[in-house]
């Protein structure tokens, strides 16, 4: 009697365990059923932003015609960028294939967006076709306008000391060529930043930290004088950062030239050009590194979605700072480097972003309301050396938003951040171009 | 992190070995432990000469476990920064000692079978 009652409820328990272990394992959080659909979803740009979403977005609509539009065969992990400048990678490291990420059941478009019409909801692309969306995900990211630094042009990055990490893979190899020369010759290096928003502002100082590292980890910290041109009386956008980063550069010995932004450049004579709150001022220079001024796409500033009161000379996308959601055109997002939000240009804030525009894109087609919030968070593993970085990570408030808070400290150099960065980053990023994290 | 769930740690994971090695390791360690348990239930006792080898085997799990750490990342002793470092240093100091401490016991007592 007793085994017999025993018996069934055993087996309930270890089945209910067993698929409870089953969910935990392998199902994750459990998501509603996928809503029954026949919107046309368009995504502008299959970057960090737009393969992120699409992978998640086909597991949320059923029936949906989904179509993302890219001009680039190739993906690239823009955070390892860094690594390749300082000779840590090869460039090989940050390429891939755009096609490996896209999910099957899509439609894939490989050319540029040339047009936007919000009225009539339409995307053209530089082929000539017409796509129309009855909702539009524009995640292009930005571009980097290495024109307005007179006199310089990327054919000069590798020799002459020029450096140009941000140009992508080849060339960050090439910054990584006159890099290396400036680590074991010494001399005057300048450490540039544009005065406009930027992609991942932490770059600019690991790419002088790193420098800095190589030359004295070769014996060479008595040749060279590092000068960092900070485009404002910052070095960071976070004020706590910045003042941390300004005794470090003082541990360091790299002064910061306050206010510094760069204008132009004389390749021959190798002198660069600063604008100055004091009028131009000219510098000498045996290594420079340029980050030229960073805007919206062409296609974005001209289909008048973007801010007309803000960042007038950037053009990013006039959105709800909370759900990404176009504030005139409520059936467009933008994610990622384009969004007119202050702070979250980083890979970091997209994984962030994502979910945030999933909800509201979801609820909007299902005819809800979405709930999700996004809050600022933006992160930055801030290499100080080849071994040791501050994984910082913070909000719309300048607050710091540990992930790890009493475990991971924020504002220490250490291993384990490195080890973040190193290790653990790229497969974060992976993980997330796939939906999963 | 946002949702660092368990999902989310295995998909981390697969993508820094590859899908293929990161399973193929998982199986391994499930085999071994299963093994390690095997032998444990079949002998009925710990055999006391065979623990010692693993026991001696273990600084050498040690630090070759840290020294793997290092050889495939750019970083070395002196990067360590901080106590959660120094905590990370002897995680994976442990992880080898007890890993090679398992395999090395587990080895034995399937080679020599049940004599010792
Ligand atoms: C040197 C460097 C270091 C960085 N380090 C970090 C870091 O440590 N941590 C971090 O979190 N982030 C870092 N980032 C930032 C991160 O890489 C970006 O914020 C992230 O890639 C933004 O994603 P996105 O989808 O907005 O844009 P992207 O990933 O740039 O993708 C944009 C896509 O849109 C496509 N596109 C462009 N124009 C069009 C068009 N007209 N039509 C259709 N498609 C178009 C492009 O081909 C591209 O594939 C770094 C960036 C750089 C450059």
């Amino acid at each position: 009697m007793t085994q017999s009652a025993f018996a069934p409820s055993r087996r309930i328990f270890l089945g209910l365990a067993a698929s409870g272990m089953a969910a935990a394992a392998w199902s994750g959080p459990v998501r509603a059923a996928p809503v029954k659909t026949s919107a046309r979803v368009v995504i502008i740009g299959a970057g960090a932003g737009g393969t992120a979403l699409v992978n998640r977005l086909i597991d949320r609509l059923d029936g949906a015609s989904i179509t993302i539009i890219d001009p680039s065969e190739k993906h690239l992990y823009q955070p390892g960028l860094s690594l390749v400048a300082a000779g840590l990678k090869p460039a090989s490291y940050t390429e891939s294939r755009t096609t490996d990420w896209l999910p099957g059941g899509i439609t894939y478009i490989n050319k540029a967006a040339a047009g936007i019409d919000p009225e009539t909801r339409r995307v053209t692309t530089s082929g000539g076709q017409a796509v129309d969306y009855d909702f539009l995900v524009v995640a292009p990211g930005l571009v980097l306008d290495h024109d307005a630094i007179e006199g310089f042009s990327l054919d000069l990055v590798g020799s002459n000391g020029i450096g140009a990490l941000y140009a992508g893979p080849e060339y960050a190899a090439r910054t990584w060529q006159a890099a290396s020369k400036y680590t074991e010759e010494g001399g005057v290096g300048i450490f540039t930043r544009p005065a406009t928003e930027m992609k991942c502002a932490g770059a600019p100082l690991k790419h002088t930290f790193l420098i800095d590292d190589i030359a004295r980890t070769a014996g060479n910290a008595g040749k060279t004088e590092i000068i960092y041109a900070a485009n404002n009386q910052s070095l960071f956008g976070v004020p706590i950062v910045s003042e941390k980063v300004r005794m470090l550069f003082e541990n360091r010995g790299i002064t910061p030239a306050y206010s510094h932004v760069l204008k132009s450049i004389e390749p021959g004579s190798q002198r660069a050009t600063f604008a100055t709150p004091d009028g131009d001022t000219e510098l000498e220079y045996d290594y420079l590194h340029v980050i030229p001024p960073q805007r919206a796409p062409d296609v974005i500033r001209q289909s008048g979605l973007s801010w007309a009161d803000k960042w007038t000379d950037q053009g990013w996308v006039e959105v709800d700072r909370q759900t990404l959601r176009h504030l005139r055109y409520p059936e467009i997002f933008a994610l990622g480097d384009v969004a007119g939000v202050p702070k979250g240009k980083t890979a970091a804030s997209v994984k962030w972003q994502v979910p945030v525009v999933e909800d509201h894109l979801v609820a909007a087609i299902a005819g809800t309301e979405g709930t999700a919030t996004y809050n600022g968070y933006t992160s930055c593993p801030l290499i100080t050396r080849v071994g040791r970085a501050m994984l910082i990570e913070f909000d719309y408030q300048n607050n710091l938003t540990p992930s790890f808070p009493g475990i991971i400290a924020p504002m220490e150099e250490l291993w384990i951040s490195w080890l973040m960065k190193e290790v653990a980053l790229k497969a974060t990023y992976n993980a997330m171009l796939r939906g999963k994290a | 992190m946002k949702d660092l769930t368990f999902t989310t740690l295995i998909a981390v994971f697969e993508e820094i070995f590859g899908r293929g090695l990161f399973w193929a390791m998982v199986v391994a360690a499930v085999v071994i432990t299963a093994a390690y348990l095997y032998v444990l239930v079949r002998d009925r006792s710990m055999s006391m000469r065979k623990f010692l080898l693993a026991q001696l085997s273990m600084p050498l799990g040690a630090i070759a476990a840290v020294l793997f750490v290092q050889l495939i990342t750019n970083s070395g002793f002196s990067d360590i920064g901080g106590p959660i470092d120094l905590i990370v240093l002897l995680g994976v100091a442990s992880l080898g000692a007890v890993g090679i401490a398992v395999l090395v016991y587990t080895l034995q007592s399937l080679i020599r079978s049940r004599t010792g």
